[in-house]
């Protein structure tokens, strides 16, 4: 009898999983620490509906929504035109949170460097070798700088972390523009490859004279040391949570209408200025309606209740005018 | 009957060998088209490696591959060996089973463990000690000079050769011990010494074993993946200096094919995945040319 009972449980559970809406999304791995929250607060608030992720890369993500394995994917940079193109249903890019990248660097005894933007892009060029260059000094006056050799430190795993960093330093030297460009993966001029943020934070550990850059968040984690970065305004910021949304504010203004902007370098002096959205992708016209309701639901409660999550693990909140005109955009979903 | 079943069903074991060595060629020529058809044969020699000029080139890796596994060798062979005859003819018993058993569990130690005592050990005793060392006394060579980074083709060859060393003293280790003792015995009864019973008749004995040990130790080295990646520096350029930072084919392919787009790139990573493969067989095939040559010398020695 008990057997029977306990049979009857597990067959009673099993149906209600199988009912429960499930959806699936693939994509960016810089914002799974937040999405995993999201999803599994979202779940006890709304027990029909589970949404399962898995953080494969942002790369993999858009491939897995172009073949049509996952109902939505997620990106740390915005689809390019080409990859939109190959796409069956028209995506809607949501920004979701905001994230910051930091210069990290091993100077014993030299606290709060100032990294101007000539500064940044003649280090990671490989034009400026020695840590007493002129052009250092000049961002930095007062302090004295040892004639130590520059070892650069970038990430070896293609990230979209690599891919803000180097959208940023496109954007201030046409140098880097005209040569390595921006994209998860480049042609580095200088320097050592790591992986991973822990990869890359390790070796400027233990390197004397290295600098490299790394996530807001791992350095907020791990309680590293950072350089303040000027930005466009040649104003010097340390990067914060405020700076990085202000940065997100800066840009809203002349936001395109899919949301896919690159607000690194942005106007306004609170904005820090190696910042960017991560989005999650989701297609406009979604058949099954069950699914539809229940993602356009998620959207909504991720741009008012979700937002509040961000601060306590690290991530930068949208600003007001961006959840606004993300409102406006769930309507196009079908 | 049952003779036949056995030998039917052990053929089908024996054909997913094949089968499965079809497949995996068949499956990275086929990704790989885009990319052959936009290189030709010149990937083999392109020194760029650009994703975002869509300009790809295989020598890099091709270089860092070989080379960390040349270098590798170049080490842990005499060290091996070495070891291997010392557990073998020399060691007393007790000695001789407990460095065996040390060895097999080096052997079974996962390859991301060796990177971490790698990045926390090898890499700053390179960067301190031995790269200043060396620059100094051969600074005049290019190999040795440039920045000191610790990371690099020297330092990603010495953590291979740890990693490579285990195999070869647990195999040449048995491969000695398969030597008869009447072997021994005769060159002792001739009036040999212990060091010339060793050296000329149970080294000589044993060398196919040695041989094939190495060859492990050396397929091990070129498709060793995790803990390369973290000591080699990861850098698709092209360095005379050892101390630099490099590149292996299984490294870029580990770093690069999860978030690689687009189609050229990505069937370029493939290409190098097939390109490891060729490197793999002509490797293969050189130390087989070795080992046939050395044998007729043996041979003829005798006769």
């Amino acid at each position: 009898m008990k057997t029977s009972i306990a049979l009857a449980g597990i067959l009673l559970a099993g149906t209600s999983i199988i009912s429960a809406q499930a959806i699936n999304g693939a994509g960016a791995t810089f914002p799974y620490p937040i999405y995993g929250k999201w999803f599994e607060e979202f779940r006890q608030k709304n027990p029909s509906i589970e949404i399962n992720y898995q953080s494969k890369g942002s790369g993999a993500g858009i491939a897995q929504l172009t073949e049509g394995t996952v109902d939505f994917g997620a990106s740390d940079m915005p689809m390019k035109d080409e990859q939109i193109a190959a796409l069956k249903v028209k995506a809607l890019h949501f920004p979701t949170v905001l994230g910051g990248l930091v210069p990290t660097y091993n100077l014993p005894g030299l606290a709060d460097l100032k990294f101007s933007s000539e500064m940044l892009a003649g280090i990671f060029l490989g034009k400026i070798t020695k840590w007493n260059d002129a052009k250092i000094a000049k961002a930095n006056p007062g302090i004295k700088l040892p004639a130590t050799d520059i070892i650069v430190v970038h990430r070896s795993d293609g990230s979209g972390t690599t891919f803000v960093f180097t959208d940023y330093l496109s954007k201030i030297s046409p140098e880097w523009k005209a040569g390595p460009g921006a994209n998860t993966s480049i042609k580095w001029p200088t320097g050592v490859g790591q992986q991973g943020n822990e990869g890359v934070a390790g070796m400027v550990k233990q390197t004397p004279g290295a600098v490299g850059y790394v996530e807001l968040i791992y350095a907020l984690k791990n309680k590293m040391e950072y350089g303040s970065v000027q930005n466009a305004a040649g104003v010097y910021l340390k990067a914060n949570l405020e700076s990085v949304t202000a940065a997100a504010a800066g840009a809203a203004n002349n936001m395109p209408a899919d949301f896919r902007v690159s607000i690194t370098n942005a106007p306004g002096k609170d904005a820090y200025p190696i910042a960017s959205f991560t989005w999650l992708l989701i297609p406009s016209q979604i058949q099954d309606a069950q699914k539809r309701t229940a993602l356009v639901s998620f959207l909504k409660w991720m741009l008012a209740d979700g937002q509040k999550d961000c601060a306590a693990l690290g991530y930068a909140p949208l600003p007001k005018e961006v959840v606004a005109r993300e409102l406006k955009q769930i309507a196009q979903i079908h | 009957m049952g003779d036949e079943i056995a030998r039917l069903v052990t053929l089908a074991f024996g054909a997913t060998v094949v089968l499965i060595t079809i497949l995996l060629i068949w499956n990275l020529w086929g990704t790989s088209a885009p990319s052959r058809h936009k290189f030709g044969l010149g990937f083999l020699w392109g020194t760029n490696w650009d994703p975002n000029a869509n300009d790809f080139g295989a020598l890099p890796f091709v270089y860092g591959t070989v080379m960390t596994s040349i270098m590798a060798l170049v080490i842990s062979v005499p060290l091996g060996v070495g070891a291997a005859i010392f557990l073998a003819e020399l060691a007393p018993p007790g000695l001789s089973s407990g460095c065996t058993f040390l060895v097999e569990l080096l052997a079974a130690v996962p390859s991301v463990i060796y990177g971490m005592l790698a990045i926390f050990t090898v890499v700053p005793l390179m960067r301190e000690y031995i790269e200043p060392a060396l620059k100094g006394a051969f600074g005049y060579l290019p190999q040795f000079q440039g920045p000191m980074l610790g990371v690099g083709y020297l330092t990603a060859a010495v953590v291979l050769a740890i990693m490579t060393f285990p195999y070869i003293i647990a195999i040449s280790r048995e491969a000695l011990l398969e030597v008869p003792r009447d072997q021994r015995e005769a060159a002792l009864a001739l009036g040999a010494t212990r060091w010339e019973t060793t050296f000329k008749v149970v080294v000589p004995y044993a060398r196919l074993g040695i041989l094939g040990s190495i060859f492990l130790g050396l397929a091990r080295a070129l498709g060793e993946t995790m803990a390369i990646t973290m000591v080699i520096g990861n850098d698709s350029t092209l360095h005379a200096s050892w101390f630099a930072p490099g590149y292996t084919i299984a490294a870029v392919l580990a770093n690069e094919f999860a978030e690689a787009t687009g189609k050229v790139y990505t069937s370029a990573l493939v290409e190098l995945g097939l390109v490891l493969f060729l490197v793999t067989i002509v490797i293969n095939a050189l130390a087989r040319l070795l080992v046939l040559a050395t044998t007729r010398k043996g041979t003829a020695k005798v006769v």
